[in-house]
């Protein structure tokens, strides 16, 4: 049969099924079990309200037990057990294994700097394409095509940056507008200026944002201890405190290492194959998709400031770049957590880009493909659970978080 | 704020170059591929997509055709005649010629190279060539030569035509195509009907537990779908659904209905309450109420969660990698035969930039052509 026939039935059955629950359960409560006539009939109405908001849940909170909770303990479950021995218990040792691998510390290592440049990078470009679009005045078409890698598969966005990175042999014309770049590059003033002095500049705008960051996690301990939701805080301030001064630190003795490093220049490269940097071109895909996302929101968050405060830091003689950083920055500084929890979210779960760009080779592993690796090719369901569990973990706090924030909005 | 005073600034044209060159570095990938998607495979392999709206300059190496089959007796020589162009494709303005690879540029067009021994090749500005020796001379394998020549850009739609129609079963993608749209529709329509009905009881009905159900929705956002994989994979084959779409529409409303309830939640609960208690004091039931007056409301909410969950399903590899394709291939999705592409054709780019361009473009005309209602979604459930 024609596919597109085929799809049609298909199509039509699973829709057709789904709305047939809702009208039939909602017509056989009132019709049917509690009709609302005859002598009983206003306790019946009061009866049937008293069953439908479960009539209305029942699918969601079928869908989400089974799909969403439900698995969370299952999975727990299966990674303290092995497959092969029957589903025996095991205990940790799948988490052994898993531990013993460098293949997992590798997808462990690269998560974590996904987790940091990518929400970064994404929420300092996102600011930065608002804020300048925001004052012109086809603002709102470079915002559609910022925004429009949005709806672009990760898959299709691999397939797009593998032709940027395409590398041809030396003596035929490059394909990839990567390398055709970088062969323009000789070692002279040029060269400088863009592989040496902007990196820099960058890793100093990274090292800046990011001890920034942390100061706004440690100050209110070093200012006052009653601020910023109790004492309970503060181990986790202390960590957030000492992970930026630990990524200021490493940004920084990579400062050197930008103004050591022998290019190779006028060779092309296979830029895929270069361990540790083509984690960062895999990552530079995500933030392109995401930069978009981060805009859209963070404009309207930009829009939403009073203009008062604006008018008052110009009275007060402010230059743009403080206006920005002082007074529109600060504020909307709820959104932009958003944003970034948001992303991290996204990296978190995300596996299409590793696993159709490099497929975790050269050491660009992450663990949401490492666990696809482990169950469904190496068939190893006990470490596979492990690895998400391991996945889980690291979203917890944000888990945590949510719904903390959630509660406190409904009260 | 262009009207507060002093606020034009002499930035604004650092701030219109700056934002020229941010939309030139979002858009030039995705249009380096389309360009690519319409170019044959020689040109892509010959010189860069950007260099293919110019008229561009290429060296090629052609044989002149056999000499045993195509020679004319004249006189005492003999001559082999013909038109590179006409034998080996493609087009253009010659601008040099040579016959050795160490010198391509040696002639001009018109020129009569002398190979020794009275052995002579010419080729002139159109491409027509002539080969003259004697019997010894032409024989054996055609004269080798390159030409120079600038050709004008060229276009194809070819590489669409065989994506879509013909070509062997791997590149052939409107199998895939029909397959991604059997995934995607259900699976976007059953997830806002069921987080619509669910929405709706969390925000105007009154029940007890509802405080603890919206925080369990809030937490479920977060929960990775990976999670899920193996524990719904064994449920799927133990309950018969197997892999298949049935499976594939569950699986995707399941992982979609947390952000779903959350967005129309949020949406409703600003809906005003006169409306409703006016209906209820009426005789109208929660059922009426919710298809007749609170649906047609929440347009703009259910309108900004349709486009996500579409694009999201019809671009999401993973859940289609675990619960739909099986060990037939019947029920691949775009994505994963990209995949498959990029394994087997990995350097076929005319095959890869179109089948990643027939993959993009529905979700880029959906998304151009609702982005007002994507925006305001977005920002209905993120800003407060």
């Amino acid at each position: 049969m024609n596919p597109a026939f085929l799809g049609l039935i298909t199509i039509a059955l699973g829709v057709g099924g789904c709305v047939l629950y809702f009208w039939g359960s909602n017509q056989i409560l009132d019709k049917v079990i509690f009709p609302a006539k005859g002598p009983q009939a206003g306790q019946n109405i009061n009866r049937a309200n008293m069953v439908r908001p479960w009539l209305f849940l029942f699918p969601a909170i079928f869908a989400l037990g089974l799909y969403l909770a439900y698995p969370v303990f299952e999975t727990l479950r299966l990674s303290l057990t092995d497959r092969d021995a029957g589903g025996a218990f095991v205990g940790l040792a799948n988490y052994n294994q898993m531990m013993a691998e460098p293949k997992f510390w590798e997808a462990l290592r690269n998560n974590l700097l996904w987790l940091i440049v990518v929400p970064a990078a994404s929420t300092a470009f996102g600011l930065l394409a608002a804020q300048l679009t925001d004052r012109i005045k086809w603002g709102s078409v470079a915002k559609s095509l910022i925004f429009m890698p949005m709806a672009i598969s990760f898959v299709g966005a691999g397939v797009i940056f593998k032709l940027v990175y395409e590398a041809r042999p030396a003596d035929q014309n490059q394909i990839g507008i990567l390398n055709s770049v970088w062969l323009q590059f000789e070692g002279g003033i040029g060269s400088f200026l863009f592989l040496q002095a902007l990196p820099a500049l960058m890793l100093l705008a990274f090292a800046a944002i990011v001890a920034y960051v942390g100061w706004i996690f440690v100050r209110p301990i070093a200012e006052s201890k009653e601020r910023g939701g109790g004492k309970g805080y503060v181990p986790l301030r202390l960590f957030v405190g000492a992970a930026a001064l630990y990524l200021v630190y490493l940004s920084l003795t990579s400062l050197v290492g930008v103004f050591t490093f022998d290019y190779p220049y006028g060779e092309p490269q296979t830029w895929l194959t270069i361990p540790f940097w083509n984690s960062f071109l895999l990552m530079v895909v995500l933030i392109w998709i995401q930069t978009g996302f981060a805009m859209v929101i963070l404009s309207a968050a930009l829009r939403g400031i009073p203009e008062e405060t604006v008018e008052a830091a110009i009275i007060d003689g402010a230059n743009p770049f403080q206006i920005f950083f002082k007074i529109k920055v600060p504020q909307i500084m709820g959104t932009i957590v958003v944003v970034w929890t948001t992303i991290t979210i996204v990296v978190l779960k995300v596996f299409d880009i590793v696993f159709a760009m490099t497929n975790g080779q050269w050491e660009t592993q992450v663990l949401a493909n490492y666990m696809f690796d482990k169950m469904f090719r190496a068939n190893d369901w006990g470490v596979g659970s492990a690895s998400a569990i391991v996945i889980m973990l690291l979203v917890t706090p944000i888990l945590v978080w949510n719904v903390y924030n959630a509660r406190k909005e409904m009260k | 704020m262009d009207s507060i005073a002093g606020s034009k600034s002499s930035l604004g044209w650092a701030v219109n170059i700056s934002v020229v060159l941010l939309v030139a570095l979002w858009v030039f990938p995705t249009f380096g591929l389309l360009v690519s998607s319409f170019r044959t495979a020689d040109q892509i392999v010959g010189s860069g997509w950007w260099a293919s709206m110019f008229p561009s300059e290429q060296t090629e190496r052609f044989r002149a055709s056999d000499p045993d089959e195509n020679r004319v007796q004249r006189g005492d020589l003999f001559v082999v005649e013909g038109n590179i162009f006409e034998e080996n494709g493609g087009g253009g303005d010659i601008q040099s010629w040579g016959t050795s690879s160490r010198a391509v540029d040696a002639y001009q067009p018109g020129d009569v190279a002398d190979l020794g021994d009275g052995e002579t090749f010419t080729v002139d500005a159109d491409g027509n060539y002539a080969w003259s020796g004697n019997d010894e001379q032409i024989s054996g394998r055609g004269q080798r030569a390159f030409v120079t020549a600038i050709s004008p850009p060229e276009f194809t739609t070819e590489n669409y035509v065989n994506i879509m129609t013909s070509g062997n079963d791997t590149d052939n993608m409107a199998k895939a195509f029909f397959n991604t749209l059997t995934v995607t529709i259900p699976a976007t329509i059953i997830p806002i009907v069921v987080a619509a009905f669910a929405a709706y009881a969390l925000a105007w009905m009154d029940f007890p537990g509802r405080a603890i159900l919206i925080a369990c929705v809030v937490g479920l956002l977060v929960v990775p779908l990976q999670l899920a994989l193996i524990p719904l994979l064994k449920l799927h084959v133990g309950v018969g659904i197997g892999k298949g779409y049935l499976g594939v529409w569950l699986a995707h409303t399941g992982f979609g209905l947390p952000l779903a309830i959350y967005l129309l939640r949020n949406y409703m609960v600003g809906l005003p309450r006169d409306i409703i208690e006016n209906a209820k004091v009426d005789g109208a039931t929660d059922f009426q109420i919710f298809t007749k007056i609170i649906l047609p409301l929440s347009f703009p909410a259910l309108a900004s969660f349709a486009i996500f969950q579409f694009l999201w399903t019809w671009n999401d590899l993973l859940v289609a990698k675990v619960f739909l394709i099986d060990a037939t291939g019947q029920t691949t999705v775009m994505t994963d035969q990209i995949v498959n592409l990029l394994g087997t054709r990995g350097g076929n780019w005319e095959i890869l930039a179109t089948a990643a361009f027939v993959s993009i473009a529905v979700p880029l005309c959906v998304f151009f052509a609702m982005q007002k209602y994507l925006v305001r979604g977005l920002l209905a459930g993120s800003v407060k």
